[in-house]
């Protein structure tokens, strides 16, 4: 037994290096593909011929594409993804600053999503075609359905407009800007770690209406989920058991249920936290977050590839983590997935 | 995702056995008479076919039902509320909001469709060749297919689009090249039933050529459930393709596309609010539909699959 999971372990990890190769690979194709000049982009439109080839092949440029795609591959190992032409920056050094920022949004979205998904879920598969059932079914649709950007004017127009209970777009108001030490580059944590609870509170007011209205999708899909799940469950002879021996139906749903049903959740944890994190991208644009998204965005308005492309690969990668450890997850959690295939 | 699961749990008794379900299938008639009987049991989806049929409709009828030019601009008119002249209002050129909503129908049912026609095919044979060839053929095929699922599909849709230039096009094949991968598993999953059908061993045992087996009697089994897929998928479409609107790399202005119509829109929200907010309106009743009629008819079709 312990030797298939171990083989088993191999294989997803062979696929996620395949997974990862075939990105940097589709990355470097696109990058190729674009029809700027990237020769012409650093010395200009006036330089000589001789000038042009003497960048030509500092840039590597007049190699064969497979030694260009082995350097390309050799830089990314080592983490350099080029300047930004937005910035000037290291793409590298950019995105360290603006990935904090998307992580931070998406974790409390995702835990929203959990904290209201999950009890819906149940609730609807409890009370099977009732009202609630309906309910949860058409909260969940619109979810499905939503632009989440369109959703996130919605949300600011209401909660910040008109009613004024939240902080309007961006992380914190100006003032606050720039008094917490960045440590984390999650505002919340570093200005609790500075003990700056009004940064804190600023913070949350910003942060809770763009979290919330990302949530809602995910919401969806857990929803819709939990609910399928828990209704298989409630069809097995264990839950009649469980029920006949006179176990009541709340302790039945919490020590029963629930345990077999945690992890199918925990493995689509990882596929709503990667489809936050997309959801962010677009909804980082409406709130003005300094996140990846907005940073992606950015750079693709004026043409900077290297933002665009570095992007593209730290969220792809961000992505196939998330599946692979959701794989891992499933296999070790599950001990029918190990009795199964013994 | 929710189709990844192998094992569903069935509603209730009056599932068929899984070969029969298939036997049954085959029979024409009695199939599209109970699929209206059944249809009839689904008013949401049917909800969803008539609001699908309007949109389409709509889209077809836009030079002669929207009540103005949706690009003539009149700045004297420019922001104007909703009233009874101009039902949405007008946007900042004082062109008519309902209008270029009509006309955006268009160019939202042309993206769908398209992407649609690109992806069900390449998709049914991609899943259809794993499924029924099996070994290195599967395995070659359903790794690719996951590598790609693996892959955040609007990101990467986005760096297309960049590499590619903004326009329809370009978000047509960036959105196509990462949305065939959920029809693949199912064609696959469907061929791998299909292929053990005894009316499939019968053929074979008549001498016909695996490629005959493949295009005559396996793949056309698959369609009824790639549709289904297809439809569902086609709620992704329309939001993915009004994301990549709204982010300035699907159809450019002056086009009234309802994605970019938001982007536009959204400068004048705090004064205007209905400039970004009508179009929302547009993108979530049809992808709500998509949705509606995708689940509905996958009610009907699949009694396997339970209600999710």
């Amino acid at each position: 037994m312990r030797s298939f999971t171990m083989a088993k372990l191999g294989g997803r990890l062979l696929q996620f290096v395949l997974s990862l190769l075939v990105l940097v690979t589709i990355t470097f194709v696109i990058g190729r593909l674009l029809p700027t000049d990237p020769v012409g982009a650093v010395v200009g439109e006036l330089a000589s011929p001789e000038a042009y080839a003497a960048m030509r092949a500092r840039l590597g440029l007049d190699q064969p594409v497979l030694v260009q795609f082995w350097r390309y591959l050799g830089q990314m190992v080592q983490g350099d993804l080029g300047i930004a032409a937005l910035t000037g920056n290291p793409v590298t050094e950019d995105l360290r600053r603006a990935f904090p920022a998307t992580i931070e949004l998406a974790t409390l979205a995702i835990v929203i999503s959990f904290i209201v998904g999950v009890p819906l879920g149940l609730a609807a598969a409890i009370n099977r075609d009732t009202w609630i059932d309906h309910t949860a079914r058409i909260f969940s649709l619109v979810g499905n359905s939503i632009p989440v950007f369109w959703f996130g004017i919605i949300g600011l127009l209401i909660f910040y407009a008109w009613l004024g209970w939240v902080g309007g777009p961006g992380r914190v108001d100006i003032y606050y800007e720039g008094l917490v030490e960045t440590r984390t580059g999650m505002i919340l944590i570093d200005s609790l770690l500075a003990g700056e609870h009004a940064v804190f509170r600023n913070a949350l007011s910003h942060i809770i209406l763009p979290a919330v209205m990302l949530a809602y999708a995910a919401m969806a899909y857990i929803t819709r989920m939990t609910r399928s799940f828990t209704l298989e469950q409630l069809g097995q002879d264990y839950v009649i058991a469980a029920r006949a021996k006179g176990v009541s139906p709340t302790r039945t749903l919490f020590f029963h249920v629930l345990p077999n049903i945690a992890v199918q959740l925990v493995t689509i944890l990882a596929i709503s936290y990667g489809s936050l994190l997309e959801g962010a991208v677009v909804t980082e644009i409406v709130f003005s977050w300094p996140g990846i998204g907005q940073y992606m965005t950015s750079a693709l308005l004026i043409g900077d590839i290297n933002g665009v492309l570095a992007a593209t690969i730290a969220i792809g990668i961000t992505f196939m983590v998330l599946n692979f450890l959701s794989d891992i997850a499933y296999t070790f959690l599950d001990p029918r997935t190990q009795e199964a295939d013994r | 995702m929710s189709h990844s699961t192998p094992t569903k749990m069935s509603d209730g008794g009056d599932v068929p056995a899984r070969g029969l379900s298939r036997f049954a299938r085959l029979r024409g008639l009695d199939r599209v008479r109970s699929f209206g009987s059944k249809m009839a049991k689904e008013p949401l989806g049917v909800v969803g076919v008539v609001v699908l049929a309007l949109l389409l409709l709509v889209a077809l009828l836009a030079p002669w039902i929207a009540p103005f030019d949706p690009n003539r601009q009149n700045l004297a008119q420019a922001l104007q509320p909703p009233s009874w002249g101009h039902i949405m209002g007008t946007d900042e050129f004082g062109r008519d909001i309902l209008s270029r909503l009509i006309w955006g129908a268009r160019i939202t049912m042309r993206t769908v469709l398209s992407v649609s026609a690109i992806v069900g095919p390449v998709g049914l044979v991609i899943g259809v060749a794993a499924g029924f060839f099996g070994g290195w053929t599967d395995s070659i095929l359903m790794r690719f297919t996951d590598i790609v699922l693996s892959f955040p599909a609007l990101v990467l849709a986005l760096a297309f689009a960049a590499a590619m230039g903004a326009g329809l096009g370009t978000a047509v094949i960036a959105i196509s090249l990462t949305s065939w991968p959920p029809v693949a598993r199912l064609a696959r999953a469907e061929a791998l039933v299909v292929r053990n059908t005894d009316y499939v061993a019968a053929a074979r045992l008549y001498g016909a050529s695996p490629l005959r087996l493949l295009f005559f009697y396996v793949t056309p089994m698959c369609i009824p459930s790639v549709l289904v897929r297809l439809t569902l998928n086609m709620a992704v479409i329309t939001l993915t393709a009004a994301s990549l609107g709204f982010l300035g790399l699907g159809a450019q202005p002056p086009l009234a596309e309802w994605g970019a119509m938001i982007s536009s829109g959204r400068r004048f929200m705090l004064d205007y609010w209905w400039v970004p907010v009508m179009p929302g309106f547009a993108i979530l009743i049809t992808s709500l539909a998509f949705n509606i009629t995708g689940d509905a008819l996958r009610d009907i079709l699949d009694p396997r699959h339970t209600r999710g």
